[in-house]
């Protein structure tokens, strides 16, 4: 049990952040930028956890990723909308199409 | 047998979030992300907080994939199921995010975490995962603990400072049901029928 330690876990941490990273700026799917956003977060709750379990964080890193789960699932609700509002204006979930502001 | 379920959930859900970036098509997508989510859940069984991973999978798996599904099958409708980025993008974004993972992983090997972790016990005392009665092996009943947190009283404090009691979470607590409540009202005010397509500015609305 030794052989694994804090430094997997970071590392599997690591790759969820860097893959959603990528989602988020390289999918045109309003759809796929918001399955981004739940990576990044998702690669900041192992982080948590894994620094309750390794370091002297204690429950309190646990608390805190519970607060990142129910903000990602706020966040996604009322991007969700947005999205819908987005599709009912546009006809289409293209990200690039919303142009409107651009200056 | 700890190393080989690490292996094989790790494995599960970097793989899985590799797919979600690969793959073009948004209903395989959101089933890559199940699956890189549930595997996360049971890295957080693995590690001890069954609390933790419970909620993952009741929310995470059980009700944000299942928003975004719902998305999925309110906005794709016929050519706009597969909107391709172009490749030239997508190597960019595989440069960039390769070397962005390859800072953040040398990082962490550089890191000392045993000498840090060690300094952090002789200034601050035994660090909670040696305290009795949280998160040994094979115990992992955080349930309890978690709940007492967030209502203001903790049970985890630390043995060797018994008078060093550890805040609670009652504030961020109500914080976090307030900032639920302001969400359902903006989310249903966001998302309610409101007929102006541009085809059909001329019909009633």
């Amino acid at each position: 049990m030794e052989s694994i330690g804090l430094t997997g876990y970071l590392g599997v941490g690591a790759v969820l952040f860097v893959c959603g990273v990528i989602c988020m700026a390289t999918k045109r799917n309003g759809i796929g930028v918001l399955m981004g956003v739940e990576l990044v977060l998702n690669g900041a709750n192992v982080n948590f956890v894994a620094f309750s379990k390794f370091g002297t964080l204690g429950l309190d890193g646990q608390i805190a990723s519970l607060f990142v789960i129910v903000l990602a699932a706020a966040e996604a609700a009322v991007a969700l909308a947005i999205a819908l509002n987005f599709y009912n204006n546009h006809l289409s979930i293209d990200v690039d199409r919303g142009t409107e502001l651009k200056g | 047998m700890e190393t080989f379920l690490f292996l094989l959930f790790g494995l599960a859900a970097a793989g899985g979030a590799v797919m979600v970036v690969l793959n073009q098509d948004v209903v395989r997508m959101a089933f890559w992300l199940i699956v890189s989510l549930a595997s996360t859940a049971c890295l957080f069984f693995l590690l001890g907080a069954d609390f933790v991973g419970a909620v993952q999978l009741l929310i995470y798996v059980g009700g944000t994939v299942v928003l975004l599904i719902f998305g999925v099958m309110l906005t794709s409708s016929g050519p706009y199921l597969r909107i391709k980025s172009s490749p030239g993008e997508v190597l960019q974004a595989v440069v960039v995010g390769g070397l962005f993972l390859g800072m953040l992983v040398l990082t962490v090997m550089q890191v000392d975490w045993d000498r840090h972790e060690s300094r952090l016990q002789a200034e601050y005392g035994g660090g909670p995962a040696n305290d009795v009665g949280y998160n040994q092996q094979g115990e992992g009943s955080t349930v309890r603990n978690i709940g007492a947190a967030l209502l203001g009283a903790r049970f985890d404090a630390d043995p060797q400072h018994p008078d060093r009691v550890k805040p609670g979470y009652l504030l961020p607590f109500e914080i976090i049901s307030m900032h639920l409540l302001v969400v359902l009202i903006g989310a249903a005010y966001i998302a309610r029928a409101k007929r102006k397509r541009p085809d059909s500015q001329s019909s009633s609305s």
